[in-house]
């Protein structure tokens, strides 16, 4: 085994750093309270590569490793994991899934200006009434010989407004309940798009959040993804990796806190000394820096499967699980640490922790993580 | 046009600085090493001119004088956008020593400018571009603020007391950089970086040069006493700590 980073996957985690401490930081606060998107950061994001940074460099992508992605997920989810989000969407869900399984001139047509950062991706599955369960999608892509028609509404979606390109999950033959479900390629301006109001959300406030509606929407059959009735199998393998996404996001935001506690508890000082040297902070911050080990060595090793190829969907939903989890724990325990400091806005904690609570819940819950888990324990 | 760039391996601005060997050495256990924030902006310049101007400017290259542990910062240099760079193989003793090096390569291969920082953010010698200047016996410009070409010809302002001036030089030259020539250090882009790796990187042995200076001791600051707190209204302890223990006044 080798722990040892190497000297691109270093320079690639101290750019995130730079990025997010000089370009993310300053005005993080102020666009968390007005729920404004980052358009700019995102736009100085894609210029460095990092929304395409696992993609083929066939098609203008950076062609980095799985563990790259982890290491600047990490430092980009200690400052903002608004734009953090962003960059998993784009870089797990869509590029990764227009690359695994799109043909050719898929790729060339919408992977090429995605993995170079001119435009930016949607993964549109989740529905007001299909969340977890993921089969039961009401979305439906009828078809109509050489076009599919689209008709439904898609909840929680991250860049709806912002993005240009969606992979729209939707059933064809509900007969065939989910091998007869689809993953579409739909251009946003197509008509008969509407998308809902910007959601007011608890976390992750700056990030772009709608409802999008489908009515009648014509969809050319040559940009179904694979073979007919595969999209589920396609939302499942694609959700895979992007658990290792959200997974280095909450390491991130569990990292993030934790530095901020740690420094705090060192300059902090009560009943005559740092209270550092109290050991009820002392033990909260040795608990919270193994929890961030083990989440950090979770990441790493779905990252690290992932990159040699080998099966990698139990470890990614313990990595999700896990990180999510204990992101709402050490969140929580800085914010404890920081006392009524942590609990207003200028210190950072609070909205991290509001952010972890998030990384529980989309992309799979801790509860549905633990039921891949689980069931891959009976075999 | 050909630019060099002199670029130092220094700690990290925020490493907590120790000493060992009876303060004598600086400790490097567990410190991370960067480029001299100096030689980054003037890369940075130097970039932003070759892509504001394509065809100006038809190669930039980094030198270090420093042993294989600095080839990751001058990696980044080469992810950041130098087109190539140069690593004489020794330890950057004094810089006499370096800047010996440094004008070495400068006779082999010709440059049109040579830009150092105004010095390094560790010994903080501010002593190499002068020293440059004197062996090469090129003309150079220190504390330079602004660098530009312009219609083929380089233009450059620098910091005096007050203001700015401007200053017409002969090329080559010798470009001593301070801060503002360049607002903020590129960040390398991840093509970049995987492009870094292909770029050429040459070692090279060093020549013989003395080595005209030798640390001897270092001395940390003394610690910050703590800080007194006094009522507002009480104008006459003021005075009387000014006056009497910070002897300020």
């Amino acid at each position: 085994m080798n722990f040892e980073f190497t000297e691109e996957q270093k320079m690639i985690q101290q750019a995130a750093k730079d990025f997010a401490e000089r370009e993310l930081l300053p005005d993080v606060i102020e666009r968390d309270e007005k729920s404004e998107f980052p358009a700019e950061h995102i736009k100085k994001l894609s210029e460095l590569g990092f929304l395409g940074m696992m993609a083929d460099p066939k098609y203008d992508g950076g062609g980095m490793d799985t563990i790259s992605y982890v290491l600047a997920m990490e430092e980009i989810s200690k400052i903002d994991s608004s734009v953090a989000v962003v960059m998993s969407v784009c870089n797990s869900l869509v590029n990764w899934g227009l690359e695994a399984f799109g043909t050719d001139a898929q790729k060339e047509k919408y992977l090429r200006p995605l993995a170079s950062g001119q435009k930016i991706g949607a993964f549109l599955l989740s529905e007001p009434e299909a969340g977890s369960d993921a089969t039961s999608q009401r979305t439906t892509a009828e078809d109509k010989g050489d076009y599919y028609l689209l008709n439904g509404t898609k909840n929680w979606i991250t860049n709806a407004n912002s993005a240009s390109t969606y992979i729209v999950i939707a059933q064809t033959n509900p007969e065939k309940k989910h091998k007869g479900i689809n993953a579409l390629i739909v251009d946003k301006n197509s008509p008969g798009i509407t998308l809902g109001p910007h959601e007011n959300k608890m976390g992750m406030r700056s990030s772009d959040t709608h409802s999008v509606m489908f009515n009648d929407v014509k969809v050319p059959k040559e940009n179904r993804i694979g073979d007919d009735g595969f999209g589920f199998s396609f939302a499942m393998k694609t959700l895979d990796g992007g658990r290792i996404g959200i997974a280095s996001q909450a390491l991130g935001i569990a990292s993030g806190a934790f530095e901020r506690a740690l420094k705090y508890s060192k300059e902090r000082k009560a009943f005559g000394t740092e209270i550092f040297n109290h050991q009820s902070v002392a033990f909260k911050l040795s608990d919270m820096a193994v929890k961030i080990e083990n989440a950090r060595n979770l990441c790493l090793k779905s990252a690290w499967l992932k990159d040699q190829h080998l099966p990698y969907g139990i470890a990614s939903a313990m990595a999700k699980q896990y990180c999510a989890d204990i992101a709402m724990e050490v969140t929580t325990e800085a914010v404890q640490i920081h006392g009524g400091y942590g609990y207003v806005k200028e210190y950072h904690v609070e909205r991290l922790m509001r952010e972890a609570k998030l990384t529980q819940i989309y992309e799979g819950t801790s509860e549905v993580q633990k039921i891949v888990i689980s069931r891959s324990l009976l075999k | 046009m050909k630019i060099l760039i002199c670029i130092s391996n220094v700690p990290d601005t925020t490493t907590k600085i120790k000493f060992v060997n009876n303060n004598t050495a600086f400790d490097i256990a567990g410190v991370q090493w960067i480029i001299n924030p100096w030689d980054e902006l003037a890369l940075t310049r130097a970039l932003e001119i070759k892509d504001a101007q394509p065809g100006i400017i038809e190669n930039i290259t980094v030198v270090n004088v420093g042993l294989i542990d600095s080839e990751p910062t001058i990696r980044k240099a080469l992810a950041i956008g130098a087109d190539a760079a140069i690593r004489i193989n020794a330890e950057p003793k004094d810089t006499f020593f370096v800047a010996s090096q440094i004008a070495e390569v400068v006779r082999k291969e010709s440059f049109d400018i040579v830009i150092c920082g105004i010095e390094s953010s560790d010994y903080n010698g501010a002593a190499l571009g002068g020293m440059l200047s004197e062996m090469l016996d090129l003309p150079s410009v220190s504390a330079v603020s602004h660098l530009d070409v312009v219609n083929g010809a380089v233009e450059l302002k620098r910091e005096i007391d007050g203001g700015q001036e401007t200053v017409a030089t002969q090329l080559p030259f010798i470009a001593i950089i301070q801060k503002g020539i360049a607002k903020d250090a590129r960040i390398p882009s991840m093509r970049g970086i995987m492009t870094a790796k292909s770029k050429p990187l040459t070692a090279v042995e060093p020549i013989a040069a003395d080595l005209l200076t030798e640390f001897v001791g270092f001395d940390l600051p003394k610690p910050k006493a703590a800080c007194k707190k006094i009522d507002p209204d009480n104008v006459r302890e003021l005075v009387n700590l000014l006056h009497n223990e910070a002897k300020l006044i």
